[in-house]
């Protein structure tokens, strides 16, 4: 959903602690898939948990985004479950967890007294269980469910539903018929029909398209002649791949009329500008907070004193807002269909 | 939750950075009040600086070797192996090193004045630091068993030293690290004197040696394990280990054995926040 640019360099900040404090809290805040935000700056899914408030605010956070659970229990994939990038990291974590029952009743309860609005990311094999967990986790206090289609499809010889529109439609119209909570859909960048994919999901019910989960990829270890994942391939994330995910933000907001919120490889503030003027009306961080505990604080800062740079009053102003010499947006995204 | 200090992350100066031999380095860190107060087996969480080989991106997990805090320093020993150590190596006196910790659940000590038994080997022994200083401290009489590919191998034996504890060193090269000698030379030991409590890190051969001796049997025993790490803090879960789980029912569970623990059932334990020290039987009973 791009939004016409609504910039005002006239509008001037106020002085003072308390001035200051209600500033930024008009400054930061916004809407997004369906939720009121106190800020655009969320962690995203795997990469947060109630650890985190060992090192900061968790209350301050836009969203608590969870760990996504699964249908059943899922003892995760085998070690190295994680090696390093030349500017990122590869992972294949596998989804470890107890299943959805053990977590509404043990871990669900341990983020419900944050006050920041909690997501479920709910992740199984097939399409009805999708909803069956849609209706079991549509409990007070969550606010909404994110739907991680990155998983194989066993109804699909263990094809990702993401990976297909039908499927994903699928599953989004069960889970849109099995809660009333607002459906945020994570969508995978390993395909050539991403676009095509997020306006499936929107057809189908959802509140906001959540682009991407990590990149298909592996890594080797020459001198010992073996993979550097126990599982072979995994997902790449961090800076290297924010363009890539920049470049499908752009693509998405460009088409679809729900919220777009991005993620992929944000390490500061001004990444957080890129992808907000890119169409997404939130973000999600997360692997830089791996290397940087209190990332999402900085990012966070750095965002404001960014906004307040550039004279913009609220972060709501640099959604959809960039603007390309010579061209209209819309002229710029059909380009991107025709090959170099 | 937790009971000790929260951790902090901080760009902290480096007050010297030696090699110790053997690709062995010495790192001493100016550290933050509450970052000195780092419990025996607890890790801290280093940022790397860029070094010959190209920059890192993920932090490096590093148990603390030894801590001053009257001075308020902090040392860690480490041997380069790749990309995040060769890094560290370049660091030079004043130049600041991003720390991130105290993490993790340490060694637990005995309060009693018994008699403690610590096996390392190698880089095991970076981790042993702290715990010869507080076993001691707390009254504890302690025999170190330290093995070594060879003589000019020795690494981490300072505190030990400092400590006065009495040290068996072992070699590959001469044959006295074979685990069956050292079974013998165990079983000898504690016949002098009981164990009241052992600790290792540093070799599968070794911790599997300890599990398995019947004079050590009942003993509380403690490992510290390594795995690849991402978050540091329990979010990511990718430095798993598996572990045998005691059964809840005593009377099912009856002494700590292997035997006993394998029966109920194998799951894993995130080594940054459950471990990186663990009970022994815990971690040997799963391995095949």
């Amino acid at each position: 959903m791009l939004a016409v640019s609504n910039r005002d360099p006239g509008l001037s900040i106020q002085d003072g602690p308390e001035g200051e404090t209600k500033d930024r809290d008009g400054l930061l805040a916004t809407a997004c898939g369906g939720l009121e935000l106190r800020s655009p700056i969320m962690p995203a899914s795997g990469t947060f948990s109630h650890e985190m408030d060992q090192v900061l605010d968790v209350a301050k956070l836009g969203a608590l985004v969870l760990k996504t659970t699964t249908f059943g229990p899922r003892a995760g994939n085998p070690v190295p479950r994680v090696s390093e990038t030349s500017d990122g990291m590869l992972n294949s974590i596998g989804l470890p967890g107890g299943g959805f029952e053990h977590f509404s009743e043990s871990t669900l309860p341990k983020y419900l007294h944050y006050g920041s609005p909690v997501v479920v990311s709910i992740s199984a094999e097939t399409v009805v269980q999708f909803g069956q967990m849609a209706q079991a986790l549509t409990l007070p206090g969550v606010a909404a469910i994110e739907v991680n289609v990155s998983c194989p499809n066993i109804e699909a010889d263990g094809k990702a539903f993401a990976m297909s529109k039908s499927a994903t439609a699928s599953v989004v119209a069960e889970v849109r018929a099995s809660t009333n909570l607002p459906i945020w859909v994570k969508l995978t960048p390993n395909t050539g029909e991403l676009v095509d994919i997020a306006l499936a999901s929107q057809n189908s019910g959802a509140d906001a398209v959540v682009i991407a989960n990590t990149i298909l990829a592996m890594g080797i270890d020459a001198p010992t002649q073996k993979p550097t994942l126990g599982n072979v391939m995994g997902g790449l994330s961090g800076p290297a791949i924010k363009p890539i995910i920049l470049r499908m933000v752009y693509q998405c907001a460009s088409k679809l009329e729900i919220d777009v919120i991005g993620c992929g490889g944000i390490q500061s503030g001004v990444d957080v500008a890129e992808y907000l003027l890119a169409g997404a009306a939130a973000v999600q961080v997360g692997t830089v907070s791996f290397v940087d505990p209190t990332a999402l604080v900085r990012i966070e800062d750095e965002l404001v004193d960014f906004c307040r740079s550039q004279h913009h009053s609220s972060v709501r102003e640099l959604v959809g807002a960039l603007e390309i010499p010579g061209h209209s947006i819309n002229t710029a995204v059909n380009q991107m269909d025709v090959a170099p | 939750m937790r009971e000790e200090e929260l951790p902090v992350a901080s760009s902290l100066v480096v007050l010297s950075n030696v090699h110790v031999g053997d690709g062995y380095w010495h790192v001493r860190i100016r550290a933050e009040e509450d970052q000195l107060l780092a419990k025996p087996g607890q890790f801290f969480h280093l940022k790397c600086p860029t070094g010959a080989s190209g920059p890192s991106y993920l932090r490096r997990p590093m148990s603390v070797y030894a801590i001053n805090r009257e001075l308020g320093f902090i040392e860690f020993l480490y041997k380069v192996t790749g990309v995040g150590t060769q890094g560290l190596a370049s660091l030079q006196p004043w130049d600041e090193l991003d720390i991130f910790g105290p993490l993790g659940v340490g060694f637990e000590l005995p309060a009693g004045s018994g008699r403690s038994l610590i096996v390392a080997r190698g880089v095991g022994l970076a981790t042993m630091g702290p715990l010869v200083g507080g076993l001691v401290r707390n009254g504890n009489s302690v025999l170190a068993i330290c093995s070594f590919r060879r003589p000019e191998a020795e690494v981490g034996l300072v505190p030990f030293e400092l400590a006065g504890v009495e040290v068996h060193r072992v070699y590959d090269s001469d044959g006295s690290s074979d685990v069956s000698g050292l079974g013998r030379l165990i079983d000898d030991l504690s016949r002098v004197q009981p164990f009241a409590s052992v600790y290792t890190c540093g070799s599968a051969r070794l911790a599997r040696l300890l599990s398995g001796l019947a004079c050590l049997s009942g003993v509380p025993s403690q490992i510290a394990v390594e795995q690849r790490m991402a978050c540091g803090l329990g979010m990511c879960h990718a430095c798993v280990v598996p572990v045998c789980t005691p059964v809840a029912s005593t009377e099912a569970a009856g002494d700590t054995g292997i035997s006993e623990t394998k029966k109920a059932g194998v799951q894993t334990k995130r080594v940054c926040c459950e471990g990186p020290v663990f009970g022994l039987d815990e971690i040997v009973g799963c391995w095949p």
